[in-house]
């Protein structure tokens, strides 16, 4: 594709590694060379850099698809999704999942971004439930000050919870700060 | 469709009166200082030659890249203070700054110099601010910007030395100065007041004459606000020889990077040869514009781009 043509939110392909463009700007000097500047995001790692290009440049293009695949388990260092549809299976390892490990729930149907045939990446809700499957009882010992304690979670995340959360809770959780936000249900 | 057009171009509406006001009181600012509005052709069969300026072509004739030529002939028959709003159009300008159409302010002066030019500049922005503002400073996209004259001015040798490291007089090296310019030296500009970068290579001269004492110097200025490229201007090149030099270089330069053809700008050139000493320089109307509406982009000051047209 030539450089002219990458917009935002495209997916490139540099040195066999997949990138969103974040930004893409043209800046051309009145009398000079038209250069393009990409902000780039590393879909393996999410480190972002810049690039400059200039007219007539080719650039490749990433084969990135999102699609929608069930969490079955994880297995060694790696979490196995599969396609409903067909039933094909794919795995990540764990350090490319990073904390979104924390919020996937066996079973689940969540979104597993492709690059051709490859999971890469997935994409959890903003919100997710999950129930509580360890904490301290109800504590009165606790100092007055805090209030809160831990929680592990039925995914094994590990969360900043009131004191007046039980096992068996279930609880929304922000995935981007991983914080408590509500108690959804409490122990049947 | 119509409703989404409706609501934007109701959005715009603000921008657009403003843009308005400016284009009249640019008017008044340029007869009150003895010029007179001129209108030169938007297409025709022979265009300046410059490597990175991409014509649009029509019927085997150009559309307009710029009003130069052609008010350069009218200098060269006598006439002394023109300006114009004219339409320019060149390819595959589009970005936050860039519409393939859009509207060049340029005059020109006989008997001036870069320098001169600039000060020109320097007056109709101040004006014009203090019209619409009451004020001499703005705020642009967060920025406090002072207006007041003197503008700063710095030397292309001094701020690319700071900048970037090395000296682009002394080593004209063309590629590696547009690089630079974009990610090292305009982002050390100061973002609260203007800057007027002076004195470029002379093998970016272009239409520009070299300092008498220094052949290696062209006379060229360019205005910096906000980050934004707003004007260049240039002391005139009024040797034909010299100007032929430069446009077969420039013909060759395009011919081998890219197979264009270019004619040779022959009328021009015999105009050339009775062109007294001048000074021109070409504004960017609507990058103006969004200075003064604190417009982040240029479609926030255009009715229709080419992505809406």
């Amino acid at each position: 594709m030539d450089i002219a043509d990458v917009k935002k939110n495209q997916k490139l392909l540099i040195d066999s590694v997949p990138y969103n463009v974040v930004d893409a700007e043209f800046v051309k000097p009145g009398k000079g060379r038209a250069i393009y500047r990409l902000r780039l995001k590393n879909l393996f790692t999410n480190s972002t850099i810049d690039r400059t290009y200039h007219s007539g440049e080719k650039v490749d293009t990433a084969n990135v698809t999102a699609q929608g695949k069930q969490y079955l388990y994880k297995e060694g260092d790696r979490y196995v999704f599969m396609s409903t549809d067909t039933f094909e299976q794919v795995s990540i390892p764990e350090e490319q999942i990073g904390d979104k490990k924390n919020y996937l729930k066996e079973g689940d149907v969540i979104t597993v971004l492709m690059l051709d045939d490859r999971a890469i990446d997935v994409t959890v809700a903003t919100f997710v439930n999950l129930t509580v499957v360890r904490t301290e009882v109800g504590s009165r010992t606790a100092t007055i000050t805090a209030q809160n304690k831990s929680a592990v979670m039925e995914t094994g995340a590990v969360i900043d919870v009131p004191v007046f959360v039980q096992k068996g809770d279930v609880l929304k959780i922000d995935t981007r700060t991983g914080t408590y936000v509500e108690r959804i249900s409490a122990k049947k | 469709m119509g409703e989404a057009e409706s609501q934007r171009l109701a959005h715009l509406k603000p921008n657009l009166e403003r843009r308005a006001l400016v284009y009249s009181h640019t008017r008044v600012f340029f007869q009150e200082s003895g010029f007179f509005e001129v209108d030169t052709p938007l297409r025709m069969p022979e265009i300046a030659p410059e490597q990175y300026i991409i014509p649009i072509e029509s019927e085997g004739w150009f559309l307009c890249t710029s009003p130069e030529l052609h008010m350069k002939r009218l200098l060269a028959s006598g006439y002394e203070k023109i300006f114009q709003f004219s339409r320019c159009f060149r390819k595959g300008e589009r970005g936050r700054w860039h519409n393939p159409e859009f509207t060049l302010l340029e005059w020109y002066r006989r008997d001036a110099d870069y320098r001169q030019m600039v000060r020109d500049a320097e007056e109709l922005v101040l004006a014009l601010v203090e019209k619409l503002s009451g004020s001499s400073s703005l705020s642009y996209q967060g920025k406090g910007i002072d207006l007041s004259l003197p503008w700063l001015e710095v030397t292309v040798r001094e701020v690319f030395l700071r900048s970037a490291g090395w000296d682009p007089i002394a080593q004209p090296n063309p590629a590696r100065f547009d690089d630079d310019l974009v990610t090292r030296v305009i982002p050390s500009f100061p973002d609260d007041q203007p800057v007027v970068l002076l004195d470029y290579p002379a093998v970016l001269g272009s239409l520009a004459r070299v300092k008498p004492e220094n052949p290696q110097i062209a006379e060229r200025a360019e205005v910096f606000i906000g980050g934004m490229e707003l004007a260049n201007a240039y002391s005139e090149l009024v040797d034909v020889v010299e100007q032929t030099r430069r446009f077969r270089a420039e013909i060759e330069h395009i011919k081998c990077d890219t197979g264009r053809e270019v004619p040779l700008p022959q009328k021009f050139l015999r105009a050339l040869v009775d062109m007294p000493p001048c000074g021109g320089i070409a504004l960017g109307m609507d990058r103006l514009v969004m200075i003064l509406c604190d417009a982040a982009s240029i479609d926030d000051v255009m009715p229709f781009t080419m992505d809406n047209i």
